[in-house]
């Protein structure tokens, strides 16, 4: 039986590394919530996630982002894939995200996740939300950059947590 | 590589064993005007509610109130938001609630839910008011309806311990297969 707050499991790179995949996700949570701890080199594109393998045209996001001088908002539909945070800044492990996804494995709703994005080297603050349009229960979740070269820094630390209600 | 410090003291989420389910609620099929916790233990430090809301209508706002108090002055709110093309800010005191930003998506935005985490701070503390903080969102993928992002607070003007939280649909029904998890968080 799973508890009610668990990890699920940690992906720490020991080399640079351009996709980091959790897959064979249980569905014996409610929801589930990611920490990633990155850098990225090179800083030519955004980071981005996909669910289940799914690279066709089924996401939409939206951001909030916090420059330092101004708050900006971005929106993108019908994407192959959830982004919304840009580059990371900087190869140094200095980029924070967390993502919620709720009520991620029933199979009656579209997915909806909300994140943030927190870089001192950026110089960004950033919330974004994220929709999967497909009903399927999440079983997998691939992050990648954007041109899939860039690299995720040694050292980045990915872990996937569950979350399970009453 | 070194992990920079803000990042590493922050990486915590939360300790296991320190968070437990109190409830959950999901909306059966004709919507329901509210959802409702009641009898909340004060053996916590914090309590989260994170939820996905659908409305069984047109979009439609959710709001908050403690303990059945909807006194027209008890509540105030501050928000944050980015609706894809700009940010924005708004505010409202003093109110009789508090709208959570966790959006009732439109019916006929078809399977698409709004997602919260809608976190109650000191709850039980009977020396202070009670603040809440959201961060939530929906999108619809480009229909009229839009999207949008949240960062929000609320302030509920009473010294007295949470123990029974209100979710309300403004105009109309919370819709179908909503659900409303509610989460206790124990400190040291």
């Amino acid at each position: 039986m799973a508890s009610t707050y668990e990890k699920i499991a940690t992906n720490t790179l020991g080399s640079a590394a351009a996709s980091v995949t959790f897959s064979s996700i249980s569905g014996a949570y409610t929801d589930l919530k990611i920490v990633v701890v990155t850098g990225q080199n090179p800083l030519n594109n955004a980071i981005t996630w996909q669910y289940n393998s799914d690279t066709g045209n089924n996401y939409s996001n939206n951001a909030l982002i916090g420059t330092g001088t101004s708050a900006i908002s971005t929106n993108a539909n019908t994407q192959p894939r959830i982004s919304g945070f840009g580059d990371l800044g900087s190869s140094a492990l200095s980029s924070l995200i967390k993502i919620d996804i709720n009520n991620y494995s029933n199979t009656t709703t579209y997915k909806t996740a909300i994140g943030r994005f927190d870089s001192i080297p950026k110089g960004r603050a950033a919330v974004n939300v994220g929709l999967w349009r497909s009903t399927s229960a999440i079983t997998s979740i691939a992050f990648s950059f954007e041109n899939g070269t860039d690299n995720f820094s040694s050292g980045s630390t990915f872990t996937i947590y569950g979350i399970k209600a009453a | 590589m070194p992990i920079l410090g803000i990042i590493a003291s922050s990486k915590a989420v939360a300790v296991p064993n320190s968070y437990e389910s109190i409830s959950t609620v999901t909306v059966g099929g004709g919507g329901s005007a509210s959802v409702s916790f009641t009898s909340i233990p004060a053996t916590y430090t914090h309590l989260q509610i994170r939820a996905i809301v659908k409305s069984n209508g047109g979009q439609d706002s959710l709001d908050l109130t403690f303990n059945g108090d909807t006194g027209s002055s008890q509540y105030t709110y501050h928000s944050l938001y980015g609706n894809g093309s700009s940010a924005g800010t708004d505010v409202s005191r003093p109110r009789a609630n508090i709208p959570t930003d966790i959006t009732m998506v439109a019916s006929s935005d078809t399977s698409m839910f709004s997602a919260g985490v809608l976190d109650i701070l000191d709850y039980a503390n009977v020396n202070k008011y009670k603040t809440t903080r959201v961060l939530s969102g929906f999108n619809t993928n480009g229909s009229a309806n839009g999207t949008a992002v949240f960062l929000s607070s609320g302030l509920w003007m009473s010294t007295s311990a949470v123990t029974s939280i209100t979710l309300t649909g403004r105009a109309t029904n919370i819709g179908q297969y909503s659900s409303f998890a509610l989460y206790g968080i124990k400190g040291a």
